[in-house]
C-alpha cells in the first residue's frame, strides 16, 4: 500500500500491466520521452523500452486505428489521447471499427483495447480542453466506458480494463488527478467493469453521480447530512455497460434522487438514468428524479466556468426541493 | 495521369514484354482463378438483380490486380480489404460462401475461417488502411515475419487516413504493402480530378517509402511486383505504395448507372485490355489453352459458385439472440434484460 494519487494511480497501473504482460504497449502523442501532456505516462518508456512505450505522429485517427490492428494480431494496446475533445478526429475508427469489428465478424476478430483520455473541466483550460461528451461514446454498442474517481478504483478498473476482451474508453477526470491521495494497493488486483460503487449509504435521497463530479456530490451529501438528510452517493463508474439494478435498488430504497453530471443537460447520461429509474422504480419514487448538470453550451472559457460547472450548493438546492416534495 | 515507368509484363494483346519469371503451369492457374473470380462476379451481379443479394459492388476488370496481388501473399499473412476486393480475400483464403452469405446481408459471412488472417471487408472508404499498419506492426513486434495488405481504391487516397496510415508504416517500417486500385473512379468522381498529383504512386515519395506502378490489368506484372514489396517488407525493409492501374468495367454498385459519368467508348477501349483475355491469348500461343479446357474451366466454376450459394442460402435465419450476442465477449447487463424482451 501506498498513497497516491489518481495520476500516480493510473501510472502505477500502466507499468503493472507492461510488468505482467508482454502483450501489453502504449502508445499517444508525446507519451514517451515526456511522459504526456499530464505526465501519467511519466518514466513508462526509460523503463520499458521504446519497443513498448511509442511517442506517435499528431494524428488521433493513426494512433486508434493501429492500436486496433494491433489489438486484432493479438496484442493489448493502450492508447492515450490527449484531451476527450481532441478524440474527435479518432471517432471514425472508434464508432465503425473498434467498437463493431466483434460484431462484424461474427466474434472472430475481436479488439481488446484501452483508449485512455483525460476529460472534464474545472482547470481553466483553453477551448476544447475541459470536454465531458462521455454520452457519445456511452451510446455506442460494441464499446464499454469508464469513469475513475478515486486513486483505487483508477488502478482496478485499469486493469480490469486492459485485461478485458473488448474495447474500452477509459476517461481519467483531470480535475482529480491530483486532487485526491488515498492508499492504493500495489498488487495486481482489478475493479469489475460495470457495477457502480456505493460511496456513502443512505436512506432519504440518492445521489447519482461519476468521474469529477463525485467531488462536489461527497461535500453535499456531507452538508445535507448535516441539515439532517441521510444521503446516499452512487459512483457510476461504468458509463456502458450502464448498472441498471444498483441504479434502481439505491432509487427504490431511497424513493427520492438527483443525477449529476458536467455534461450539458440535454440527452446527457443523466437522462438515460432517469429513464431507467422511470421504467423500473417509478412507484416507489416520492419526487421527479431531479438532473442537476452542465447547461447546454458549449464548455465556457476560464471566466465563465464557475456559471458552467454544477457547484456544492447547486446540488444542494436540488436535493432539497427534492426532499420537499 | 502519368504512366510512364508503369511495368507491363503481358501485352494486351497476350505478347510478352519483358521476360515473364512465372511458369506456364502457373500462369495457368492465375488465369483459371481470374475466370472463376469473374464467373463469382457475373453470378453476384445476377443475384443481386434477382433480390437474392444486397447491393452489390463488382470487381470485373480488376481481377488481374486482386488475384496477382494476393498470390503474392502467403496463406498467414493479413488482409484488410474493402467491398469491392472479394476476388482478392477469395484468392486469399476467403470462401466464397462467406463472401455471398455477407452479400445477402448475414453477419456470419464476416467470421473468416481460424487461420484465414483476412478482415471482413471495410465498407466506409479509407478507414481500413492503418488497420493493416496496426497489424503489421504487431507481427514485427513479436518477431513474426508475417505481412500485412491493404486494398483501396483511388478514392480512398482523398481520404485523411490515407495520409495517417501511410505516414505511420513509414515511420515505424511497418511490414505493409498498400495496394491501390486505381480503378478510374471514385464511384463518379475521375481520377484526373481527384488529385493534382500525376500518379498515386509517386505520393509513397513524400513519405520516405517506395512507390510503384503496374499495370493492373496484368497478373503477371502485379503478382511480381506485390512479390517484391512482401519480400521487402518481410526482410524488415518497411511498406510499400503500389497503384495498380486498372478499370471498373461495371458500375460502382447496383445502385448506379456509369452512363452518367463517363464515356463508354472509354469503358469499350478499356473492354479490350481485360485482363482475362490478354492470359488467354498468351495461353494459346504458348499451347497453354485449348477451347476445351476454357469450357472445362467454366463448368468448373460455375459448379464452385453455384455450390457456394447453396451454402450461403442454407445458412438458417438468425435469431435476435446471436444479434445481441455479438456485441461483447458476455452479454452486458443492458444486453440481457433486451434479450428478455426480444424473445418474447
Amino acid at each position: 500500500m501506498s498513497e497516491q494519487t489518481l495520476a500516480q494511480a493510473v501510472n502505477g497501473a500502466l507499468a503493472t500491466a507492461l510488468e505482467s504482460d508482454e502483450r501489453v504497449v502504449l502508445l499517444g502523442e508525446d507519451i514517451g520521452r515526456t511522459g504526456g501532456v499530464f505526465r501519467i505516462t511519466d518514466g513508462l518508456q526509460a523503463k520499458y523500452g521504446e519497443d513498448r512505450v511509442f511517442d506517435t505522429p499528431v494524428a488521433e485517427s493513426g494512433i486508434v486505428g493501429a492500436a486496433f490492428g494491433m489489438a486484432i494480431a493479438g496484442m493489448r494496446p493502450v492508447a492515450e489521447l490527449q484531451f476527450l475533445g481532441f478524440s474527435y478526429p479518432a471517432y471514425d475508427q472508434i464508432i465503425n471499427h473498434v467498437a463493431r469489428i466483434r460484431n462484424r465478424s461474427n466474434h472472430r476478430f475481436t479488439a481488446p483495447l484501452v483508449i485512455r483520455v483525460p476529460y472534464g473541466g474545472g482547470i481553466g483550460a483553453a477551448e476544447h480542453h475541459s470536454e465531458s461528451t462521455e454520452v457519445i461514446y456511452a451510446h455506442i454498442p460494441g464499446l464499454k466506458v469508464v469513469v475513475p474517481s478515486t486513486p483505487s478504483d483508477a488502478r482496478g478498473l485499469l486493469l480490469a480494463a486492459i485485461e478485458d476482451p473488448d474495447p474500452v474508453l477509459f476517461l481519467e477526470p483531470i480535475r482529480l488527478y491530483r486532487a485526491i491521495k488515498e492508499e492504493v494497493p500495489e498488487l495486481y488486483y482489478t475493479t469489475d467493469i460495470g457495477p457502480l460503487r456505493v460511496e456513502r449509504e443512505g436512506t432519504d435521497l440518492t445521489l447519482i453521480s461519476w468521474g469529477a463530479m463525485m467531488k462536489e456530490s461527497r461535500a453535499a451529501a456531507a452538508l445535507l447530512e448535516e441539515r439532517g438528510a441521510s444521503v446516499e452517493v452512487l459512483d457510476l463508474r461504468t458509463l456502458s455497460p450502464i448498472d441498471q439494478h444498483g441504479i434502481v435498488e439505491s432509487s427504490a430504497k431511497t424513493g427520492r434522487v438527483v443525477v449529476v453530471h458536467e455534461a450539458p443537460r440535454t440527452a446527457g447520461l443523466g437522462a438515460e438514468v432517469a429513464a431507467i429509474i422511470q421504467e423500473r422504480a417509478l412507484y416507489s419514487l416520492q419526487a421527479p428524479v431531479r438532473r442537476v448538470a452542465g447547461w447546454d453550451t458549449v464548455f465556457p472559457l476560464k471566466r465563465s466556468e464557475a456559471h458552467y460547472l454544477p457547484s456544492v450548493e447547486r446540488i444542494v438546492r436540488a436535493a432539497e426541493e427534492t426532499l420537499e416534495a | 495521369m502519368l504512366t510512364a515507368g508503369m511495368l507491363t509484363l503481358i501485352s494486351p494483346d497476350g505478347t510478352v514484354r519483358d521476360r515473364l519469371t512465372i511458369t506456364l503451369e502457373a500462369t495457368r492457374e492465375l488465369y483459371a482463378d481470374m475466370v472463376e473470380a469473374r464467373t463469382y462476379d457475373h453470378k453476384c451481379m445476377a443475384m443481386q438483380r434477382q433480390g437474392r443479394l444486397a447491393t452489390y459492388a463488382p470487381f470485373e476488370g480488376q481481377e488481374a490486380a486482386q488475384i496477382g496481388a494476393a498470390a503474392a501473399l502467403r496463406p498467414d499473412d493479413w488482409v484488410a480489404a474493402t467491398y469491392r476486393d472479394a476476388a482478392l480475400m477469395w484468392r486469399a483464403g476467403y470462401p466464397w460462401e462467406l463472401l455471398i452469405a455477407g452479400r445477402t446481408g448475414d453477419e456470419r459471412g464476416g467470421q473468416a475461417p481460424e487461420g484465414v488472417n483476412v478482415l471482413p471487408p471495410s465498407i466506409t472508404v479509407g478507414g481500413h488502411m492503418i488497420h493493416a499498419v496496426g497489424l503489421a506492426w504487431a507481427e514485427a513486434l513479436n518477431g513474426s515475419d508475417r505481412v500485412a495488405l491493404t486494398s483501396f481504391g483511388d478514392g480512398a487516397t482523398s481520404e485523411g487516413d490515407f495520409h495517417e496510415a501511410m505516414n505511420f508504416a513509414a515511420v515505424y517500417r511497418t511490414p505493409t504493402i498498400f495496394l491501390c486500385q486505381n480503378n478510374g473512379f471514385a464511384i463518379s468522381y475521375p481520377r484526373e480530378e481527384q488529385t493534382r498529383s500525376e500518379s498515386i504512386a509517386m505520393k509513397a515519395d513524400a513519405y520516405g517509402m517506395p512507390g510503384v506502378l503496374v499495370d493492373g490489368n496484368d497478373v503477371a506484372a502485379v503478382l511480381s511486383v506485390v512479390g517484391e514489396a512482401v519480400a521487402r517488407a518481410r526482410a524488415g525493409d518497411g511498406p510499400t505504395l503500389i497503384e495498380a492501374v486498372t478499370y471498373r468495367l461495371g458500375p460502382h454498385t447496383t445502385s448506379d448507372d456509369p452512363a452518367r459519368y463517363r464515356d463508354e467508348d472509354e469503358a469499350g477501349e478499356w473492354r479490350r485490355r481485360d485482363p482475362l483475355e490478354r492470359v488467354r491469348a498468351l495461353l494459346e500461343r504458348s499451347g497453354g489453352w485449348t477451347p476445351e479446357w476454357q469450357q472445362e474451366l467454366e463448368t468448373r466454376a460455375a459448379a464452385v459458385i453455384e455450390e457456394a450459394v447453396v451454402q450461403a442460402e442454407a445458412l438458417p435465419p438468425p435469431t435476435g439472440a446471436e444479434m445481441l450476442s455479438r456485441m461483447y465477449a458476455e452479454l452486458t447487463e443492458p444486453l440481457l434484460s433486451q434479450m428478455g424482451e426480444i424473445e418474447t
